[in-house]
């Protein structure tokens, strides 16, 4: 088994940074737009990006977590039913410019859950995505990301490691954890 | 833990503490999508249910239906009287027969106790008893529980009194033995003739005297006196019934402390509740209702998980 360390505490900072600039150059003071990290892990790193947006414009930008869990298609596939995260969504993002932020984009497959789940609170007039790291040529659907922290060639074997602060965590590191084929 | 210890959902009885803790959980869970504007989700969208009612019901299969529908299964509907029960087929037969149209759940309300369990053992479908003659109705205990957790926090310690019909009611011992794992103190309070003989062996303790009841408690779960399960008369009249063990607001009010009133419907008003006393800030019956479609949910889900 090896490991690749894809982002450290300073990696990791310097990232989110250049995700908030792409995402103010879009979307200017996030009047008409809204956050939303995908539960577990993409609402840790929603709620940096948020900190840091609402840092840089000085604005209030709203912000929201979706739990996916009861529109996955995998349900009743896993040998347990997953436990539900908490849905904290205080807003109608009817014509709302939405953006979708989670910690990996792989298959595609939350993500189509989330577009599903995300549906309940209204019409959004445009999604975006975010991620942190985008698992190349792993696509089970024609999802792709409008923002991301990093591109990684992995194969189906692969895990990606993401371990933040806000876990409970000494400092964030988030690792390619590849099984060596060859033993 | 994330998954259910039973297949089926028969009774309290089976349920371990964690297994309750998850349906609580779970429940959370529900409740949020009840309060959203679309309260849909797909997760059962796969799934056929079968509810099959030998006794007649409203609100438990009401509830029942609305959380089977709001998990996005397919639900079909079966009540004995209009069925060919009427016509001598048996139980094991028409549950057969519902099955062979490929049902994935049974959700069975029947009069004989243990119905349900004779029906878990002869199919493969998930099997969850609404109610079996005066033995279980595990999914109303676990919401009177869910409902009275939500309005005074963790259940262990606290006084928890049930007061009424206690003999013919399945709602009390489900309730008994969900009270009891949460490590509650329970107390029966109903007329010596409205109360099983060894009620006292499941460790609750027993009173006659309703404001004594009202004075220890720190929730009061009243039941309905079940007339259409008496064969013979328990008490003498409703009028004296109502005399002796009917609550009001004017008694409530005179308390020391706060309590919770609870009741599972439906209320014979006048008799066991007074209209003021139902209707009062101390009532939370309607949440109760409210709760039940999301632990149905929940129940519904984490044994669909297990198929």
């Amino acid at each position: 088994m090896s490991k690749k360390q894809l982002f450290d505490s300073q990696q990791l900072s310097i990232t989110i940074e250049r995700l908030c600039r792409q995402l103010i150059e879009n979307h200017d003071s996030f009047e008409e737009s809204v956050l939303i990290g995908i539960q577990p892990r993409g609402s840790f790193l929603a709620k940096r990006l948020h900190q840091r947006l609402q840092d840089i414009t000085g604005k209030n930008i709203l912000l929201g977590f979706l739990d996916i869990t009861f529109f996955r298609d995998d349900f009743r596939r896993r040998s347990q039913p997953i436990q539900a995260n908490r849905t904290q969504i205080d807003f109608v993002i009817e014509d709302k410019k939405v953006v979708l932020i989670d910690d990996v984009l792989y298959t595609g497959r939350t993500v189509r859950a989330a577009l599903d789940a995300m549906i309940a609170f209204g019409r959004p007039q445009k999604v975006e995505l975010l991620v942190l790291i985008d698992r190349k040529y792993s696509r089970d659907l024609p999802i792709q990301a409008d923002y991301v922290g990093r591109r990684v060639s992995s194969l189906p074997t692969d895990r990606i490691v993401v371990q933040l602060c806000e876990q409970g965590f000494a400092a964030d590191s988030i690792q390619l954890v590849s099984h060596d084929e060859t033993k | 833990m994330s998954s259910l210890s039973v297949r089926h959902l028969l009774g309290i009885k089976e349920l371990s503490v964690e297994d309750i803790e998850l349906i609580f959980s779970t429940t959370d869970q529900f409740k949020e999508v009840l309060q959203r504007p679309i309260k849909k989700v797909p997760s059962l969208r796969d799934l056929t249910i079968a509810n099959v009612f030998f006794e007649n019901s409203t609100r438990t299969r009401l509830s029942f239906e609305l959380a089977e529908k709001r998990l996005s299964a397919d639900v079909v509907n079966f009540s004995a009287s209009s069925s060919s029960v009427k016509k001598g087929e048996t139980l094991l037969d028409t549950v057969q027969n519902i099955l062979a149209m490929k049902v994935d759940m049974v959700v069975i309300r029947h009069s004989s106790p243990g119905a349900p369990h004779f029906l878990a053992k002869h199919i493969q479908a998930n099997v969850i008893n609404a109610g079996d003659g005066t033995h279980e109705h595990p999914t109303q205990a676990l919401l009177d529980a869910y409902s009275m957790r939500e309005k005074i926090g963790d259940l262990a310690g606290k006084r928890i009194a049930i007061i009424g019909d206690i003999l013919h009611s399945r709602v009390a011992l489900s309730n008994i033995f969900l009270l009891k794992k949460l490590g509650s103190e329970v107390m029966v309070c109903s007329p010596p003739t409205l109360l099983p003989k060894h009620i006292g062996q499941l460790g609750v303790k027993v009173e006659h005297d309703v404001r004594k009841a009202l004075a220890w408690c720190d929730v009061a779960n009243v039941l309905r006196i079940q007339l259409e399960r008496q064969q013979i008369k328990y008490f003498p009249s409703l009028r004296e019934y109502s005399l002796y063990f009917g609550i009001n607001k004017a008694m409530l009010d005179a308390l020391e402390r706060p309590i919770v009133l609870m009741h599972p419907g439906p209320i014979n008003r006048g008799v066991e509740l007074s209209s003021d006393a139902a209707d009062s800030h101390h009532s939370i019956i309607l949440d109760q209702v409210e709760n039940g479609v999301a632990v149905r949910m929940a129940v519904l889900y984490l044994l669909a998980g297990q198929r």
